[in-house]
């Protein structure tokens, strides 16, 4: 199962708009697999959502899920 | 004004149906805190302005500089070195003669802070960095008042808008429940902005303050609306309050008042501060005017080293004195120097190397040698 993953702000600098990730059930399983193949994703503070929904528990994904990696902005 | 004035003024927006003469009145009843009076800040008091908000406040301690001209675009280049404050609300009070408008130059910080989001309806962040943004989301929170959020960086934009009615609404924390800290996110100077993206996201912000007031349309409430300036993608983020959130916001005003939010965001040390040892470095290469920004009459007196003296409120009319490319400013504690470093960068730019000492001449001194 693949998952499309939409990045924004510095994360997008760093992988692009969008990554997919295969074989994960779960979203701590996906975070896992992108700070693998992204280590500094690692050292970037960002909100997981699933289908738009802001999650912060591991929640399970199905591959129609939408999930999006959103850093915090501060500029004004 | 006479009530013929004032329906002509306005008219075009009274004569909305889900407007009308009621929708003027609430905006007119009104009392907004437009917290920054940059990127954000610009757009956002020039639509609340000429929409009719009865009393705008805008606090910013913040001076105009050249490079901040390509997107507040409230100044002009006759602005630079002015408070932002202070211009914005002279040109503000320009555009609409009839409404109130107070300026603090000052900054918002924990011992203000709450005194003053008291006073307003609704609080609009157009800040620049964490800790003001945490500080102002807590007492929003604390003193249950509505809070439109914006915030950018590069080609992208966040809007959102937080009731703070009931202890079930969202706040910021909500989302990120912690600053980042250093390095975690870029800031606008290391990251840079497109100019316009602030007026798109500034613009929104007012547009989401007429329908929180009004009452018309869906404000953003409980969603974090982000869009992209280079694809036009918007993404809209549902948002949910958690339990967990309410340990993070101080209980009461006492506890608000202990909590240190520059510390808690790491704020980076600025780039153009040097120490003492730098200083001296620097200057035996020579080729540097040394500037002390501080009153005349100020001691302790300095004869150690050649500089030139301009108290700092004089600094931006006397940029004539600066010869050499490289700038050095200093004061008693590295306060005001820091200040003038910023209004010789906003006029100078790139073109010289300008730098602010660090603890001012009071630290300087402690690191000599005793001859």
């Amino acid at each position: 199962m693949s998952i499309k993953i939409i990045l924004f702000g510095k994360l997008a600098d760093i992988a692009g708009e969008a990554v997919s990730v295969d074989n994960v059930a779960d979203t701590d399983s996906l975070i896992n697999a992108l700070h693998n193949d992204y280590p500094e994703f690692a050292k970037t503070k960002y909100v997981i959502a699933v289908d738009r929904q802001v999650i912060k528990e591991n929640t399970v994904l199905s591959k129609k899920s939408m999930v999006a990696l959103l850093p915090p902005f501060s500029g004004g | 004004m006479s009530d013929q004035n004032l329906y002509e003024r306005y008219h075009r927006q009274i004569i909305l149906p889900e407007f009308g003469e009621e929708g003027q009145q609430k905006l007119l009843k009104t009392k907004i805190l437009v917290i920054g009076a940059g990127g954000l800040g610009c757009p956002a008091l020039q639509y609340l302005t000429a929409a009719g908000i009865g009393t705008i406040a805008i606090v910013d301690d913040d001076v105009v500089a050249l490079n901040n001209l390509h997107r507040q675009v409230l100044y002009s280049v006759n602005d630079i070195g002015l408070s932002k404050a202070k211009r914005a609300a002279h040109i503000l009070q320009q555009l609409n003669p009839e409404i109130k408008i107070i300026s603090y130059n000052e900054r918002l910080a924990t011992q203000n802070a709450l005194t003053l989001i008291d006073d307003f309806d609704i609080i609009i962040d157009g800040t620049d960095n964490f800790s003001t943004r945490y500080m102002i989301n807590d007492a929003c929170v604390l003193l249950n008042k509505p809070l439109v959020y914006g915030a950018i960086s590069q080609f992208e934009g966040q809007v959102c808008v937080f009731r703070n009615k009931k202890e079930e609404d969202v706040n910021y924390r909500d989302i990120f429940p912690d600053p980042p800290k250093d390095g975690e996110v870029l800031n606008c100077a290391e990251a840079g902005v497109l100019g316009v993206l602030p007026g798109i996201i500034g613009t929104m912000m007012a547009n989401e303050t007429i329908k929180m007031i009004t009452g018309i349309g869906e404000p953003l409430i409980d969603q974090l609306f982000t869009y992209n300036a280079l694809n036009n993608q918007v993404y809209i983020l549902k948002l949910s309050a958690r339990k967990e959130t309410r340990s993070l916001i101080p209980k009461d005003k006492k506890e608000f008042l202990k909590i240190d939010y520059e510390w808690l965001c790491a704020a980076p040390v600025q780039q153009n501060e040097i120490d003492s040892d730098i200083f001296n470095r620097m200057m035996v290469k020579g080729n540097i005017d040394v500037i002390d920004v501080r009153e005349l009459h100020e001691m302790p007196t300095v004869n150690e080293f050649n500089h030139i003296r301009v108290p700092l409120a004089q600094l931006a009319d006397n940029t004539s004195l600066i010869k050499s490319d490289t700038v050095i400013a200093f004061c008693q504690s590295g306060k005001r120097s820091l200040q003038a470093a910023k209004i010789l960068s906003g006029i100078f730019g790139n073109s010289k190397k300008i730098y602010s000492l660090r603890g001012g001449i009071v630290e300087w001194k402690k690191h000599q040698q005793p001859v």
